[in-house]
């Protein structure tokens, strides 16, 4: 642990930032210094003071504690929509590349057709038209966020199999299951966890412009991007609300991709820059 | 060659098709029936006669493929239908929208090449050394950030504070397009700049560069007279893909500007929950995507010669 640690600083310093980010979000009901929920029309639009760090928004509610219950979500959302499209797309990039033929050609042009798209046009649409909700985000990323895990999955598990090894397990009758498990699955691991970690940082953001478009977390959600859509009328009477929101993205996206950076130079020292 | 050229066709028709098909479908996740929808405004009572109607009119009486078989026709025509909102046929509507959302990605364009292709030489030419750091720093700082957030700030300070820009342009003016254009040069060209060191640096380890440089050749003779003309088709191609992200950045960067575009009018449709205009929004985008890319990979085809001769 300790060599670990002292050979991987970089890596070793941003997860500490990263479960630091993660200890806010669990325990966000005891951080919150103020009430991130109920309205309190005396208190509405104050600026930061000592009271009110972050000042308050239009209903009253104490900006620092609902972008404190923000990370709850925002966290949440980045995770499960990664973990969501990383096993769909390595289902269908694995069953493709190793069994080929047909299937293989359907699935691959499902992908492509996928691809074409750029990926937030076709998510604002499904989100928009399904109607904005947590679930209908998740959803809408995940649906266009899959194909591009498929495509390298199976790209991969085409360079596995012709690997000897798996032709030697074939002829000693293991099983697909067998195969697909103990050879395919660890080789294609390292260049997912580190495509999927890099992910995390961008669904965190595209999940807050869909709320800030208004086709993602509805009120009185305590969402980054729902705080901003409410913040813009009020950019020139009260910029805070404006201001902190945005930079709470700002920060825990920075994080999270330099610690995908980091992570990445761990799983592969070869690859540089 | 010729064989090449039916295969890339084909597969490009097969796409196209499946984009449409996917692009019809989206109407089919909508809660309620699109008659209704047409009819109702205000609080006006609808009759199953008038009901039964307009459904035989928009062909909802015939089965989903004829449906699609219908629409898709109708598409490759031109004709993608009346947009429910604006009561004018939905490709007309785009048009008048399709300026803002040109001009407002040219303009992008321009200023990413502008910051990224000088910034990502610098940068690479000085690798690991302080200039480099900063570069890399500010380019990270671009990519992490949201661009509805950034737009926000420059509006506040350059619109509100400081006064030197109109806040909100709801007509096409040289000075509006500014703010807007900046916000994606910054995040999407920060992109791209990493995408360019990266791509200089490895031409730099290439053994031509270490060959001129053994043979006296002066440093910037070697950058310009052979590092960037062998860059040259792989930034190309990175940029094609830039640009299709730009397409779709800019829905969100037009809501927060206000920008008359299509990008505004996309998130306007959908808010009215006018369909026609939606589909056509989302084909419309894909389409060009795919054109862009399409053009990028013949130009690809075209300019390298390696490539000319693997494929015959």
């Amino acid at each position: 642990m300790k060599d670990f640690i002292q050979k991987n600083k970089l890596f070793s310093l941003y997860s500490a930032l990263m479960l630091l980010i993660i200890f806010i979000a669990i325990f966000a009901p005891h951080l919150a210094p103020g009430d991130a929920f109920n309205s309190n029309m005396a208190d509405a639009l104050k600026a930061p003071s000592s009271e009110h760090w972050f000042g308050t928004d239009k209903l009253g509610r104490d900006v620092l504690s609902r972008i404190v219950y923000g990370t709850q979500l925002s966290l949440f959302m980045g995770f499960t929509i990664v973990i969501t499209m990383v096993l769909i797309g390595t289902i269908i990039g694995a069953v493709a590349g190793y069994f080929g033929g047909f299937i293989e050609v359907v699935l691959m042009r499902i992908t492509d057709i996928v691809l074409s798209f750029p990926g937030i046009i076709l998510a604002i649409a499904i989100a928009g038209i399904l109607g904005g909700s947590i679930a209908n985000t998740i959803l809408s990323l995940t649906i266009v966020g899959w194909a591009k895990y498929a495509r390298i999955v199976r790209s991969l598990t085409l360079k596995v199999r012709q690997e000897e090894f798996v032709t030697a397990s074939i002829m000693m009758g293991a099983s697909t299951w067998t195969i697909l498990r103990r050879h395919i699955i660890p080789n294609i691991m390292p260049l997912i966890v580190t495509t999927g970690a890099l992910d995390l940082g961008v669904m965190m953001i595209e999940v807050a412009g869909l709320s800030f478009l208004g086709f993602g977390a509805q009120p009185p959600t305590p969402e980054w991007g729902l705080m901003l859509n409410e913040g813009r009328q009020y950019l020139q009477l009260a910029p805070w609300l404006m201001i902190f929101p945005g930079a709470s993205i700002l920060i825990v996206v920075s994080i999270f991709n330099l610690w995908s950076d980091a992570l990445r130079d761990v799983v592969d020292p070869k690859n540089e820059g | 060659m010729v064989k090449g050229i039916v295969k890339y066709i084909s597969q490009f028709v097969i796409t196209l098709v499946g984009i449409s098909f996917l692009t019809f479908c989206l109407t089919y996740l909508a809660p309620g029936d699109p008659a209704m929808m047409l009819l109702e405004s205000g609080d006006r009572i609808v009759s199953q006669q008038e009901l039964d109607e307009v459904r035989a009119e928009l062909g909802l009486d015939k089965p989903f493929w004829v449906r699609y078989a219908d629409w898709a026709i109708n598409a490759a025509q031109g004709d993608l239908g009346m947009s429910y909102s604006a009561k004018i046929p939905v490709v007309d509507r785009m048009l008048e929208s399709l300026p803002g959302t040109l001009m407002l990605a040219a303009a992008s364009t321009i200023l990413i090449i502008l910051y990224a292709v000088p910034a990502g030489i610098i940068s690479a030419i000085n690798q690991n050394k302080k200039i480099d750091y900063i570069l890399r720093s500010l380019s990270f700082v671009g990519v992490s950030m949201p661009t509805f957030w950034l737009g926000l700030i420059l509006i506040y300070i350059f619109g509100l504070k400081l006064g030197l820009v109109p806040i909100a342009s709801s007509k096409i003016s040289f000075s509006g397009v500014i703010l807007p254009a900046t916000t994606m040069a910054v995040v999407v060209g920060s992109k791209y700049m990493r995408q360019v060191r990266l791509v200089i640096l490895e031409e730099m380890q290439k053994d031509y560069v270490i060959g001129a440089r053994s043979r006296g050749i002066a440093e910037w003779k070697i950058l310009f007279g052979h590092i960037l003309p062998n860059a040259f088709l792989p930034l190309i191609t990175l940029l094609g893909v830039l640009v299709g992200y730009l397409l779709g950045g800019v829905t969100v960067i037009e809501m927060v500007f206000a920008w008359p575009g299509l990008g505004n009018m996309a998130v306007y449709a959908i808010t009215m929950r006018d369909y026609p205009l939606v589909q056509g929004f989302v084909l419309w985008v894909a389409v060009g995507f795919m054109i862009i890319n399409a053009l990028v990979d013949v130009s690809y085809r075209l300019l390298d010669p390696r490539l000319k001769r693997g494929q015959q």
